[in-house]
């Protein structure tokens, strides 16, 4: 049972959205992984979630627009705790334009609401360090 | 990712710190067998922590009640560590950790630190390497180790193999579940919990159980029997009393040492058991001639006695 890959889900700051992401979870729990889910955090408490549990992914749940002063928040905390290697994804309603600055500001991939979950997991399986 | 080195498991035995403690718990979770090379260094720093096992059925409240507990002892400048076990799916092998929505608060301590964990193929379930985890904990300093397991039913008894104190949470109105836990966990638990007591049925449940408890008489601890409301924080501080006390009451007896003996012992005769049956397993099916005799025990044309002989002065003859 090694490698099993562990994700951390989280809705990012005060979004309520919450279905998109415990649907996600659920997804990636029926392909194999081990997603820990910890609701509605801040990036500090994201980070430290990550550290205590090792993840290999982050996801941040955002529609709440949010997404550019909090998801790059998150890559920064995460590298200063050393967690340079973990797969940091995005969800949620965010405007295309916005997915550059995103990806430049060290998130991996941005899946929008109409992605197919085989895209997410392959995109996860083909990435994780 | 390739296999940590021995400097590497050192360094961060030396550090001490949040993220050397997630790294090691990592590895071991991700690769169980790296544990032969991480744990021969942790015996070495002992540790006295407090280990509670937190356990009953699903939906009573564990995760929100040591939220509560552990919040409590982090105030009070106590290190803590929380091992939260949640079940691995059957079908998919995935599994939901979803303990830690219920700890929120927690996340904003630097004096709690949480790990979720999935059960995947334990039985009990229990990994066995949650037992290492333990003893990380420990090596990293924590005064007090809350293990909470998967929702019970009558199987997860191993709690008691790895907690110095077990504690049964229940809720209100569940009367004839308490009758189905009783030849199981009620063997095993020290501590008995009614969270949700705001509810209403709870004095009936309080009653059984003290009712329950009063049977064991001639025992040198008797089992308090307690009520809670974690969501409104009601009950910690007596809670937070009795297992200190407890814990009290296994070092003036003298059970404290006896039962670690005994936990120490119980782990090396699983650990033991785990790994002589990966190897046969693993010679077996290597082995073309036992598996052709093993068909012939499908087709009872062979008795399984006489095969498990032959497997085993097979397999006992090959080395270590």
């Amino acid at each position: 049972m090694s490698e099993n890959i562990k994700v951390v889900m989280a809705k990012l700051g005060l979004d309520i959205h919450w279905r998109g992401a415990v649907a996600l979870t659920r997804m990636l729990r029926d392909q194999g992984m081990e997603v820990v889910y910890l609701g509605n955090q801040f990036p500090e408490s994201i980070v430290r979630s990550a550290v205590q549990e090792g993840a290999d992914v982050v996801g941040l749940s955002t529609l709440g627009g949010n997404h550019l002063t909090l998801g790059p928040k998150v890559v920064e905390m995460l590298k200063e705790q050393g967690l340079d290697d973990v797969l940091i994804l995005m969800g949620g309603v965010i405007p295309p334009e916005d997915i550059p600055k995103l990806k430049e500001a060290g998130i991996a991939e941005v899946f929008g609401p109409e992605s197919k979950i085989e895209t997410i997991t392959d995109f996860i399986r083909n990435n994780v360090a | 990712m390739l296999n940590i080195e021995e400097g590497k498991i050192k360094q961060f035995l030396q550090q001490n710190n949040p993220y050397a403690l997630g790294k090691l718990l990592r590895e071991i979770e991700n690769r169980p067998e790296s544990s032969h090379r991480i744990m021969r260094f942790v015996y070495g720093y002992g540790g006295k922590a407090h280990v509670i096992g937190i356990t009953g059925p699903p939906g009573v409240g564990k995760s929100t009640l040591i939220e509560k507990l552990a919040g409590h002892w982090a105030e009070q400048g106590l290190e803590i560590g929380v091992l939260c076990i949640d079940p691995t799916s059957p079908f998919s092998g995935g599994a939901l950790l979803g303990d830690r929505i219920r700890m929120q608060n927690l996340t904003e301590s630097d004096r709690v630190f949480i790990k979720s964990l999935a059960s995947r193929d334990a039985g009990g379930g229990m990994p066995i390497y949650a037992f290492d985890m333990i003893k990380l904990f420990e090596a990293f300093g924590k005064d007090i180790v809350l293990v909470e397991t998967v929702g019970t039913g009558q199987l997860e008894f191993r709690i008691s193999e790895v907690a110095d104190t077990v504690a049964l949470v229940t809720g209100p109105g569940t009367g004839d579940a308490i009758q189905t836990i009783k030849a199981g966990i009620m063997e095993i638990a020290e501590l008995y919990i009614v969270n949700q007591s705001d509810r209403p049925g709870s004095e009936e449940t309080v009653r059984d159980l003290k009712m329950m408890v009063s049977e064991s008489v001639g025992k040198r601890w008797v089992p308090p029997v307690l009520e809670t409301t974690a969501t409104k924080k009601r009950g910690i501080t007596e809670l937070s009393e009795e297992l200190s006390r407890h814990k009290k009451y296994l070092e003036s007896s003298g059970l404290w040492q006896e039962r670690r003996r005994e936990r120490n012992r119980k782990f090396f005769t699983r650990l033991l058991f785990e790994h002589c049956w990966q190897k046969i397993n693993k010679h077996i099916n290597h082995d073309q001639e036992i598996r052709d005799k093993i068909s012939q025990v499908e087709q009872e044309k062979c008795d399984p006695y006489s095969l498990l002989h032959e497997v085993l002065s097979a397999t006992l003859k090959i080395d270590g």
